[in-house]
């Protein structure tokens, strides 16, 4: 196996994993402040996703598509906050769980209904479309190169945000002590729309951009909000940048190991049962590396000791 | 109010009877759907013990559903295609008797659920929901991946298994199968909430630290509590296998776990017969609402939402005016 | 001197650069009422966690009936003899008054594991449970869901399951807690009389109770203990005085 193409596969690793942290800041940031389970985090994906695809095929531009998407997602996010969500912050997990997961079946059949039950497609754009060539003589999809770097550009705004600024600072004392922060004359439900909206705004990004090289489908939230649960778990509750690690960890065991595991099992079984056993076990791979973790760490790798 | 022994007991007299009333005017179809509802409920009996009784959010008892189904699969093809199971050493024929099968169906869902319940119970309240919920997802892959049981095409099976004395392919006889399946986990579980075990268990949900300082460990209740409710779901897995004739990754999906909470919190958590009014009310939802529209899932999601936001307890908490146990 | 029932030595434990206990060594004889006291911060509650089980001390042992059990979770240093109540009733608040009590005499048999008779079938159980309502008079409220209880009934349960596991010592958290003056002379009364069964290691804040029980009295301030001795000697003390009572010596 040529270097060329583990570096490739390194990338989309990398690709994956950046994509997979815009979904699991979100998560974490809105259980590290509001103690609150979303279910419905993939359903903001793919309204997000839906958003983009729409107004892309309505003008034509990808710039447009994706503005849309931020506030498609930002306002749904703000509408189910308001509505359903903020009931819930005080509530018992089941409950948090069940009124979410009701947003889910809302959301999907909702958009079925509006949409239609075919997958729309969303194009890369021009500008971006086309290989690159890297140091090294790797061709590389310049549009994968420019998600790495939004996916980058983002976990240096959250850093940004969360440690440089003033709603940072309410952010992190809101998690930390929520009578405190109401204490200090903040406005604790506006301050927690607005986390939210932010939570929502990252999946629905993450939607758009990773619709324009998959399919915009109903359901297409859901996976990747349980890969995004897998993420935190292995991060830690409420830490960025354990989502951060979590999730270039689990995009680049899930391609690596769908990749190398036959080939690895090639070595000593026979061809297509290597095939088969190895494609098998790459589907477990990152469980097993979560299950790793929880039986070192179970409270994750950044997150405060239970 | 009514006494929550009469509703329970007018419940089950109901479910009976809708099966008896169908075959008296001859539409099989009817018994299919009875008998359907009896399944879901025997699966969603086991997740009560965890969740009603234990206040272990587990969204990934689609899991042992699975297993037992895959466990149906597995062994009924084997039997059906004369070829035999290679587990390393040892080299199995496969079985069309269902008392063997369900036996395989609840060790091996037993097994998975102590597993799991191992590595998910190191930690608590929204960890579990996540790593359960995981955990689903990893088994629902692993069965799309591996090509040899249909992968995601899913295994038939062409005849139902059999049963000694009983001829299963007449539905009635099937259901009576299953209702009979349901009465028993329905009596395990009142004996097991009333036994010490339960008594246990029900004080380590509200109160992990006290039963702590009266020495016992909570961790080990729940775990116990998990595994006897994974292999409960499991037997409900295998029956459910062997209804449709069918098995495919999609009993291990995550909606298949959150449609197994939604059906006992409709009908109450943590009551004996949550599971059931929840299981039938769900069946009835699916094949009414489901023949009005293609969309009847948006409607599910706002009865849901109006349960949880407005009637804790449930219809067994309607009817009875007793709030639920809070989980 | 009486034997040495419960103690620790030198028990710290920091959060940061807090140190919520600094080398706390004390300790509980048979037959005595030994009063922790000290002003809100000063390590009680840090102190109670390590001691029961729920907190591992930065350094220092626990020693219960002469065993280090340092190592050992709560549940194992229960079931070694200490029984402790809670300063916020914990109780299984959906269940019976009776089921409470049950727990506790499920926890001292330790045998949880029966999945098929009745729990309140169970005669031996239940004649343990309600010997122990009987003794802080709530054997007539057996059948109450414990929500029901007033805020003083709990604080009698409360103290009831910790009676059923028969312990060897007691760790009580300010057992008095929200109680009214005539509970809590009632209460007072009855520990009064529970110290010959098994000694008492009791945090508490109403110093009427401490001055009417305590044999001994240790005074914690700032996570060190400052002060150890009698009634008489803790209410002469200067320094006591000065850190805990808030007077000007």
């Amino acid at each position: 196996m040529s270097g060329i193409l583990i570096a490739e596969q390194i990338l989309n690793g990398l690709q994956s994993g950046v994509m997979l942290f815009l979904m699991a800041a979100g998560l974490t940031l809105i259980f590290g402040v509001m103690g609150l389970i979303n279910l419905a985090h993939g359903s903001l994906y793919m309204v997000g996703a839906f958003a983009a695809a729409w107004v892309a095929g309505a003008t034509g531009s990808f710039g447009l598509a994706l503005i849309a998407a931020l506030a498609g997602a930002a306002l749904a996010g703000v509408l189910i906050e308001m509505l359903v969500i903020r009931r819930l912050y005080a509530a018992a997990h089941l409950d948090q769980v069940l009124a979410t997961f009701a947003l889910i079946l809302i959301f999907s059949e909702g958009t079925r209904l509006v949409f239609g039950s075919f997958p729309l497609f969303l194009d890369v754009p021009g500008a971006l479309s086309g290989p690159v060539t890297l140091p090294g003589g790797i061709q590389y999809p310049l549009y994968r190169l420019t998600l790495i770097g939004v996916g980058l550009l983002v976990a240096l705004f959250l850093w940004w945000l969360t440690a440089r600024t003033r709603i940072g600072i309410q952010i992190r004392a809101g998690a930390n002590d929520r009578e405190m922060i109401a204490a200090l004359g903040v406005d604790i439900s506006k301050l927690y729309t607005l986390v939210f909206a932010l939570g929502a705004a990252l999946a629905g990004l993450a939607g758009a951009l990773v619709g324009a090289i998959q399919s915009v489908q109903v359901g297409m939230g859901e996976p990747v909000l349980i890969l995004a649960f897998v993420v935190i778990v292995i991060g830690g509750i409420g830490s960025i940048k354990g989502a951060f690690v979590g999730a270039l960890l689990v995009g680049l065991t899930d391609t690596l190991g769908g990749i190398f595991l036959p080939q690895v099992f090639k070595l000593f079984m026979a061809p297509d049962v290597a095939t088969q056993t190895g494609s098998a076990l790459a589907s477990m791979a990152i469980y097993i590396v979560m299950s790793m973790v929880l039986i070192w760490r179970p409270s994750g790798l950044f997150g405060a000791r239970a | 109010m009514i006494p929550e022994r009469l509703v329970n007991l007018a419940i089950l007299a109901g479910l009976a009877g809708v099966a008896l009333w169908a075959l008296a005017v001859d539409t099989p179809f009817t018994i299919t759907l009875a008998t359907r509802a009896a399944i879901l409920a025997l699966a969603a009996v086991g997740l009560n013990i965890a969740l009603g009784i234990g206040g272990l959010v587990s969204l990934g008892h689609a899991v042992f559903f699975g297993l037992g189904g895959y466990a149906m699969g597995i062994l009924a093809y084997h039997a059906q295609t004369y070829t035999t199971l290679d587990l390393g050493p040892l080299s199995v024929t496969g079985s069309k008797s269902m008392p063997l099968i369900w036996l395989v169906a609840v060790v091996a869902s037993a097994l998975a659920a102590l597993l799991i319940g191992l590595l998910s119970l190191r930690t608590s309240g929204v960890y579990f929901i996540m790593i359960t919920l995981a955990f689903g997802q990893m088994f629902y892959y692993f069965a799309i991946s591996w090509g040899t049981y249909g992968g995601e095409d899913g295994l038939s099976i062409y005849v139902r298994n059999g049963f000694p004395g009983l001829n299963t392919l007449d539905p009635i006889q099937f259901f009576g199968l299953c209702f009979a399946l349901l009465c028993l986990a329905l009596l395990v579980y009142a004996r097991l909430r009333a036994a010490p075990f339960g008594l246990a268990l029900n004080a380590a949900r509200q109160v992990p630290a006290r039963v702590e300082t009266v020495g016992l460990s909570p961790l080990r209740l729940k775990l116990v509590a998990f595994v006897i409710s994974g292999a409960i779901t499991g037997l409900a897995g295998a029956l459910f296998a062997d209804l449709n004739r069918f098995v495919s990754p999609t009993m291990f999906s995550w909606q298949l776990s959150g449609e197994l909470i939604v059906l006992i919190v409709i009908g109450g958590v943590g009551r004996l017969m949550g599971p059931v009014i929840g299981a039938c009310l769900f069946v009835l939802l699916e094949h009414w609402l489901g023949a009005l529209t293609a969309f009847w899932h948006i409607w599910l999601g706002v009865i849901l939402l109006g349960i949880v936001l407005f009637a804790r307890g449930g219809i067994v908490g309607l009817l009875t005016g007793k709030a639920g146990p809070h989980v | 001197m009486s034997e040495l029932i419960l103690a620790t030595h030198n028990l710290s434990k920091s959060f940061g650069a807090l140190k919520a206990t600094d080398d706390v060594s004390i300790n509980l004889r048979a037959g005595e009422i030994h009063a922790l006291i000290g002003p809100n911060g000063a390590g009680k509650s840090t102190l109670i966690a390590q001691i029961s089980g729920g907190l591992r001390p930065d350094a220092g042992r626990v020693m219960l009936m002469g065993r280090d059990v340092t190592q050992y979770g709560t549940a194992t240093r229960a079931r070694a003899g200490l029984g402790r109540t809670f300063q916020i009733s914990a109780l299984a608040m959906e269940d019976s008054v009776l089921e409470n009590v049950l727990l506790g005499a499920l926890g001292a048999e330790g045998r949880p594991w029966r999945f098929w008779s009745r729990a309140t079938a169970d005669a031996e159980m239940r004649a343990r449970a309600m010997t122990a309502l009987e003794r802080v008079g709530l054997a007539d409220d057996h059948d109450k869901r414990t929500a029901e209880l007033s805020h003083g009934q709990r604080r009698q349960l409360e103290v009831a399951v910790a009676l059923t596991l028969s312990p060897r010592a007691f760790l009580m958290d300010e057992p008095m807690a929200g109680l009214g003056a005539g509970g809590s002379k009632r209460l007072t009364g009855f520990l009064d009389g529970l110290r010959e069964e098994a000694p008492i290691l009791l945090v508490e804040h109403d110093m009427d109770a401490v001055f009417a029980l305590a044999d001994r009295i240790s005074v914690l301030a700032s996570g060190r203990v400052i002060a150890t001795g009698t009634v008489a000697e803790i209410r002469a003390d200067r320094a006591v005085r000065t850190a805990y009572l808030g007077e000007d010596a």
